[in-house]
């Protein structure tokens, strides 16, 4: 188990008020909130901060941590001394048992099942209730939209002991993708939430499904965008060319005269599903090097019989 | 289709022409009757009709839901900073979008 500093995530000093941590909490909170936040690893950081909160704002816990000392560094590998938490009460203010998935082994070694009545999950419940529903993200390829494709998901399921701790289990579901799914849909796998209390139903888990950026498409909602380099003669003189599309290579005629940015749309090529989106591939006029005598002639060619001046808008030559 | 092994559950797509009933959504999102009426005053939801007496909302609710759930539990905010939240964070992704399409 390894040893967190909770000053440090919080960024304050280990002498800091009780006022000083929570400002620095809520503008860490705020910083880091996974729906809002475009920081790469959002979510784990804001589990963090409010797993140190949760410690530094009880006055007791935050004494019962700093009673650890200062020796440790982040990382190191940790096991609480013996009797570390004598002589304190913990009450488990604010700590509830439905969080326990949340918080790191750290945590729970110190705060999790050492103190008892924690969020007040004791005894058996002898009445049914269904089972809440669970709520998760998966990544996908934009390729994985168009066969179909499993994903192997693991989810960690806080789940009630016989005697009323929580523990969390790591659950690996195998998913089928749908074929023609969209950035932002939702999957539901019925029954596969929590399990139902008394022996009443379980809920429902729901997958919210988003893309990895691709290389090659720009999804926007049912359609895909495809920047497709032509060479000035073919956007010139129009031509046929091969274009790849997420299903395999196609035939594509450029017309004759066509601008650079000219967008030029596959219908249907898009995302399948019942109203299948449409692929647009949008034209980027590629300048061959002059980097050598035959090339230059042929620019200076140009030049010389063409007379275009592209700012000629603009009324400068 | 190997619906024997529990490992592979069956999967249901949820899409634009999904509705949910207001009592569905109140499940999903583990909410009473009252907090989904409170979103549609405030703007956050909009019903997307009705099915007899009842208001049905479109698959979109659904994440609206959790957001504002979110954030009243995380930062505190009430349902007219979310309702602000919401619209600027669709504005961003909008943006984002068309950035990426920009940079590239």
């Amino acid at each position: 188990m390894e040893y967190k500093d909770y000053y440090a995530i919080m960024g304050v000093a280990r002498d800091a008020t009780q006022d000083e941590i929570k400002r620095s909490y809520r503008k860490l909170a705020r910083k880091y909130h996974p729906d809002v936040s475009k920081e790469p690893d959002a979510e784990a950081r804001f589990k963090e901060v409010g797993e140190a909160y949760e410690v530094l704002k009880d006055p007791e816990k935050r004494a019962a941590y700093d009673q650890l000392g200062k020796q440790w560094k982040p990382g190191q590998e940790f096991r609480p001394p013996p009797d570390w938490d004598a002589g304190f009460e913990f009450r488990g203010g604010g700590y509830t048992a439905g969080d326990a998935g949340a918080y790191s082994d750290f945590f729970e070694e110190l705060f999790g099942r050492g103190f008892a009545g924690a969020g007040g999950t004791q005894g058996r419940r002898t009445f049914r209730m269904r089972g809440e529903d669970h709520h998760a993200k998966v990544l996908i390829d934009l390729e994985d939209s168009f066969s179909g494709a499993t994903r192997s998901i693991s989810l960690r399921v806080p789940e009630l002991t016989g005697d009323g701790h929580v523990t969390t289990r790591e659950r690996t579901l195998s998913v089928r993708i749908p074929k023609g799914i969209r950035p932002g849909q939702l999957i539901r796998l019925a029954g596969q939430g929590a399990p139902g209390l008394g022996g009443a139903e379980p809920g429902d888990l729901y997958l919210e499904v988003e893309f990895h950026v691709h290389p090659l498409y720009r999804v926007d909602g049912a359609d895909i965008y495809l920047d497709l380099p032509v060479a000035p003669w073919e956007a010139a003189l129009g031509a046929n060319i091969k274009v790849p599309t997420p299903a395999g290579n196609i035939d594509l005629k450029i017309p004759a005269n066509s601008r650079q940015g000219r967008k030029l749309r596959l219908k249907g090529r898009g995302l399948t599903g019942k109203q299948p989106g449409d692929l647009y591939a949008v034209l980027q006029v590629s300048l061959p090097p002059a980097d050598s005598d035959a090339a230059r002639t042929l620019y200076k060619q140009m030049q010389d019989q063409l007379g275009f001046n592209p700012r000629a808008a603009m009324g400068v030559a | 289709m190997d619906k024997k092994d529990p490992s592979t559950p069956a999967v249901e797509l949820i899409d634009e022409e999904t509705t949910f009933t207001l009592a569905e959504l109140c499940r999903c999102c583990d909410v009473e009757a009252e907090l989904i009426e409170a979103l549609v005053e405030h703007g956050i939801l909009e019903p997307a009709g009705r099915q007899g007496r009842y208001w049905c909302f479109s698959a979109s609710s659904l994440r609206r839901t959790r957001i504002t759930l979110h954030l009243q539990r995380d930062l505190g905010v009430n349902l007219a900073g979310a309702a602000l939240a919401l619209d600027l964070l669709e504005r961003i992704d909008e943006l984002d979008a068309r950035l990426r399409a920009l940079s590239r």
